[in-house]
């Protein structure tokens, strides 16, 4: 298992949000390339992890990122007609649509997920995307889960422990 | 005291239904209890806590316990057999996943206890008394076990050695454990006692579940005739055979009716919802937003459908109570 990646938790001076940025090889990654290599400056709160298409992200891979400590996901994928398989990017849109509806269900709220149709040239448009997720991220405060990526953690438990007994 | 070997069966957060898996195993329990010594049974022997604690630590061969932790006295009950236990067996959906109380944590303790001691029609309740912990009644105090906010699952509190799935697990998966533990050939640790393929492989019904299966809706139960012979999946019911440990006997699919999970996910799945939902939603046809949104609809009540026996168990395990729709 990957380590938690070390930024401060807790909202106030410093905190920044994190974002996992799940990117299709074949376009929004490119973009990032294209926005890097032409110096555009943009807000660097995202890990980008190369997937080889929009299709090929698990529902469980978001899940997980939020488990772990994300407080935004961000996927893009390729225009409608560009997949490379096809309908990769329909399929990403359709299990996009009914994961959002399951962890807004688990008081996760919307603006964390974010699908974006960002093409190879479309360096311009990944800024903004970019810079406008950390905005509207950085206005709704860390995702604080209820059960933290540590799990149940001895601590918690006998705070918790403490509460109910009180 | 005979040396046949030692077992416990204890209850936690549960409906009773895997004591009476226990007792279904009808003629194999007889096997069984010629084969051990059964020292702690709540349900059915007048053993108390107390005779446990006084046994030694790692006396028992094995402890079976179902249900899932709710309550600061079943963490307590865990923790005892746990140490007095070689192997601890989280058995049944409540012990291994959380199973249906855990759907319990898409609310908290708060939430609760108001809707169960205020707000429920038939409660009255002028005073507004709530359960307390510890309180004094003629000068003595009554105590009772601290509620937890979020129900978890036998191996979020301790360490469990075997899984048996199932709501509740069936004769023939039970059979067949003990028998594994009995044997004295124990698999890894951490192992569920059922085989480690999808419902699907072993369907009656797999030749009829299309390859590339393409729906335009999703069906209720009630919405349609369901035939008797055809994939459930590929009829639009949303059948959980696609994430779903194999290993019942496909109970519910015979019994012409869609599995809803109970066995939970194979090995190579980290979250049956999300698997689950990964598969349903890329066999929509719709396209485009609108179209889509409305075949969403037809599943009403999506968190209860894919993790209806695993909340506890799952990535996110409850619902972080946001103020905003609290
Ligand atoms: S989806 Fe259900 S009915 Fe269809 S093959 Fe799988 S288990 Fe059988
Ligand atoms: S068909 Fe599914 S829900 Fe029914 S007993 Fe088997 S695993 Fe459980
Ligand atoms: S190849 Fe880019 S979304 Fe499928």
């Amino acid at each position: 298992m990957p380590e938690p990646i070390e930024v401060p938790q807790e909202s106030g001076a410093g905190w920044e949000p994190r974002i996992v940025a799940f990117f299709c090889n074949w376009c929004t990654y490119l973009a990032a390339d294209l926005a890097g290599t032409s110096r555009m400056k943009y807000a660097p709160n995202a890990r980008v992890i190369r997937v080889m298409c929009s299709g090929r992200i698990d529902p469980q891979f978001v899940m997980e990122a939020f488990a772990k400590g994300a407080d935004g996901v961000l996927i893009g994928g390729c225009h409608f007609g560009d997949c490379h398989y096809q309908s990769g990017n329909h399929k990403a849109l359709r299990r996009f649509m009914l994961l959002k509806r399951v962890l807004v269900g688990m008081g996760i709220e919307e603006e964390r997920i974010r699908l974006e149709w960002i093409s190879a040239a479309e360096a311009d448009k990944l800024r903004d995307v970019m810079n406008d997720m950390v905005a509207r991220l950085t206005a709704l405060g860390p995702l604080q889960l209820e059960v933290p990526a540590e799990g149940f953690t001895e601590a918690a438990r006998i705070t918790e422990l403490e509460e109910v007994t009180a | 005291m005979s040396d046949k070997p030692k077992v416990a069966f204890y209850w936690c957060s549960s409906c009773g239904g895997c004591e009476e898996a226990v007792v279904d195993l009808a003629e194999q329990i007889l096997d069984v209890v010629a084969a051990v010594d059964i020292v702690f049974w709540p349900v059915a022997l007048d053993f108390k806590k107390a005779d446990v604690e006084a046994m030694e630590d790692g006396s028992i061969l094995a402890a079976f316990v179902n249900g899932a932790i709710r309550t600061t006295e079943q963490e307590e009950m865990a923790h005892l057999l746990r140490r007095k236990a070689k192997v601890l067996v989280a058995f049944g959906s409540c012990a291994h996943l959380g199973g249906i109380p855990a759907l319990a944590n898409l609310w908290d303790r708060e939430a609760i206890f108001a809707t169960v001691y205020r707000t429920t029609p038939s409660t009255v309740n002028p005073d507004g008394v709530m359960p307390q912990v510890a309180t004094s009644h003629n000068g003595d105090w009554v105590t009772l076990p601290g509620f937890y906010n979020t129900v978890r699952s036998l191996d979020q509190v301790t360490s469990v050695d075997y899984y048996i799935p199932g709501c509740a697990p069936t004769p023939n998966i039970i059979a067949g454990a003990v028998q594994t533990l009995l044997s004295g050939d124990l698999p890894p640790a951490g192992t569920v006692l059922a085989p480690d393929i999808a419902l699907c492989e072993e369907c009656p019904r797999l030749d009829t579940k299309p390859q590339d299966l393409s729906l335009e809706r999703f069906r209720r139960p009630h919405e349609i005739l369901i035939d008797e012979d055809t994939c459930l999946l590929a009829q639009g019911l949303l059948c959980m055979g696609p994430a779903t440990r194999a290993g019942c006997g496909q109970l519910c699919i015979r019994g012409n009716m869609p599995c809803t999970g109970c066995f939970g996910p194979t090995s190579k799945v980290h979250d049956q919802g999300g698997k689950y939902l990964s598969a349903i939603a890329s066999m929509l046809s719709a396209t485009e937003d609108v179209a889509i949104e409305s075949a969403l609809d037809g599943i009403p009540d999506p968190i209860g459908t894919f993790y209806r026996y695993g909340l506890a168990g799952s990535l996110l395990r409850r619902r972080t109570m946001t103020p905003v729709d609290a």
